[in-house]
């Protein structure tokens, strides 16, 4: 086993769903009504990475693209174990869909230089699409296995996992490779403390569109090298539903009858 | 789609002994199908399936490209469309034609709180669409349709090996019409068994909110919600589930949903459209009650 597995964590800054606002009149969610954390799924696959360091050895690299105030949920993955925090933050990255912004984390990757496993959380919870870690891996040019709930294996050329598809498949993935995975994977840790103090003078890398020069086609990042477009925002209406509600001794007959007659029961 | 495009509706399906659902594939609808069948595709390798498809597009070049929303369509379509540098729109529940012809992708986001429309601006459009939220076409075993025999091309080694399967889902709630979930509300695992059996009564499967999988009362395959399943059943029955943005995310485009809640304030009765307020334990039983009485008579 060699001691300098190079593992990347992606990792995005979103708010929390819970308390985030939705203007259903302007049809615009307002980002700034709610606190930022780090994507819970993120966490996840940060976990993965410090377990796999701590078993076979290795070195993790935590790369996050989004607003300079992104810097904090980097500044937290330290806190919990990861070795180096890279922010990408120009306005050239804004406006990303996942094609822009997988493009935009491959061509990073790529400049780091040499790497053998990506981890990245299943799914964000904003975006909810899944798909910024097939693509990134796709950009690459690696083999990559979604929705990972096991590690089996770690050797020094390869991977064993256990894909979680609805049945569980068994697949053994050729480093350099990509996964995402799924929150069974495990339980992520909290930060200590000290290491969150320390992680709090700790230097993070910061690179612009510049920085990128040379490793990849500054017009597939952000607005200009997104193919797809929100044009418009609606909140899913729930004046269809009867809202009926049944109280008292007669309850259950009356949900009955309500379902008899709509077919439900036959 | 493709009658309101005005466009042929042409069909892909890669595996290993397939030419069956290739056939099926014509009756409900497809004017083309593209086969290839071939031992090296018996297991779902996605980068040689990415391989065969991103060439097809090449050669066929389709105006919209669609790919069931399933873990498999979602970890393959990304890298598809990725190769092809196009627009990808994930998990759509509504596809539509604007008043200028143009596709309008429509997806839920932020865990379910809001529905994008999605317009894009490359071809082919691609999107993954979640089960069962269109109707599918009646079956046509007259219909006939041409199918096409592809060869594989000369697929590179992927470094990816499937070793086998060594779990089953115990329980498939995408596919289930009726769903009867427990949640927090419940005190014991052992009450599950209550559910179970309103379940089958009404010929459906068991359903749980996640705490209920955290404290490893039933496996994952039961999960409603955001990190869970997503579903669509006829009917979906809430007990004791509060009904947190999470869950909500899993099961709010059910057909019909009935919330049984102690707690009257509970979010579960906004997107009811029955509710009970009482208590789990006492009104679970009177329904199966019910319900009995109702299967002797």
């Amino acid at each position: 086993m060699r001691n300098s597995l190079q593992i990347v964590v992606l990792i995005k800054q979103v708010p929390d769903i819970g308390k985030v606002k939705f203007n259903v009149e302007e049809g615009r969610i307002d980002r700034s009504s709610a606190p930022l954390e780090t994507n819970p799924f993120d966490l996840n696959a940060l976990e993965t990475a410090i377990q796999v360091k701590e078993q076979n050895g290795g070195y993790v690299t935590v790369i996050s693209m989004g607003p300079p105030q992104a810097e904090s949920s980097l500044r937290d993955a330290l806190a919990r174990g990861a070795d180096r925090a890279i922010l990408l933050t120009d306005k050239r990255f804004a406006g990303a869909d996942t094609l822009a912004t997988s493009y935009t984390l491959a061509t990073a990757i790529r400049k780091l230089g040499s790497f053998d496993l990506i981890i990245c959380g299943e799914k964000t919870v904003d975006g909810d699409t899944g798909q910024v870690g097939p693509e990134v891996a796709e950009h690459l040019n690696i083999p990559h296995v979604a929705y990972v709930c096991e590690i089996r294996s770690v050797t020094s050329d390869s991977l064993l996992v256990v894909s979680d598809m609805g049945d569980k498949y068994l697949i053994e993935v050729k480093l350099p490779a990509l996964i995402t995975v799924t929150k069974d994977i495990n339980t992520p840790r909290l930060p200590t403390l000290r290491n969150v103090l320390k992680a709090r003078k700790a230097h993070i890398d910061v690179w612009t569109a510049d920085d990128l020069a040379g490793y990849g086609d500054a017009c597939r990042f952000g607005l200009q090298g997104s193919m797809t477009t929100v044009f418009k925002i609606v909140f899913p209406s729930e004046e269809s539903r009867k809202g009926l509600i049944f109280h008292g001794e007669d309850a259950v007959e009356k949900l009955v009858k309500a379902l008899i007659e709509r077919g439900l029961i036959p | 789609m493709a009658d309101r495009l005005n466009v042929e509706l042409w069909s892909v399906i890669v595996g290993y002994g397939i030419r069956e659902k290739a056939e099926a594939l014509i009756h409900y609808g497809a004017d083309r199908v593209f086969l290839y069948d071939n031992p090296t595709f018996k297991e779902f390798d996605v980068v040689k399936y990415k391989q065969v498809l991103v060439e097809l597009v090449k050669e066929v070049n389709p105006r919209l490209f669609l790919i069931g929303a399933t873990p498999l369509g979602r970890s393959l379509a990304p890298r598809v469309a990725a190769a092809l540098n196009t627009g990808l729109t994930a998990d759509c529940i509504d596809i539509q034609i604007d008043d200028n012809g143009e596709i309008v992708q429509i997806r839920p986001a932020f865990t379910g709180n809001i529905l994008a429309h999605i317009k894009t601006k490359s071809r082919p459009v691609m999107a993954t669409v979640r089960y069962r939220v269109m109707k599918p076409p009646p079956k046509d075993t007259s219909r006939r349709g041409e199918i096409i025999e592809k060869q594989p091309l000369q697929l590179r080694n992927s470094g990816l090996k499937v070793l086998g399967k060594v779990a089953e889902r115990s329980v498939n709630l995408a596919e289930a019409d009726v769903i009867v979930s427990g949640g927090r509300g419940l005190k014991k695992k052992e009450d599950l068994n209550m559910l179970k059996e309103l379940a089958s009564l009404m010929g459906g499967v068991l359903g749980v909110s996640r705490p209920l999988v955290d404290d490893g009362w039933v496996s994952k395959d039961h999960q409603v919600g955001f990190s869970g399943n997503t579903v669509k059943p006829k009917l979906y029955i809430a007990c004791g589930i509060s009904g947190s943005p999470q869950h909500i995310a899993g099961m709010r485009n059910s057909e019909v949903i009935v919330a049984i809640n102690i707690d009257r304030t509970a979010p579960i009765f906004r997107i009811a459209d029955y509710g009970i307020v009482g208590d789990l334990y006492d009104v679970v039983p009177k329904l199966i009650e019910a319900l009995k009485r109702l299967k002797e008579r």
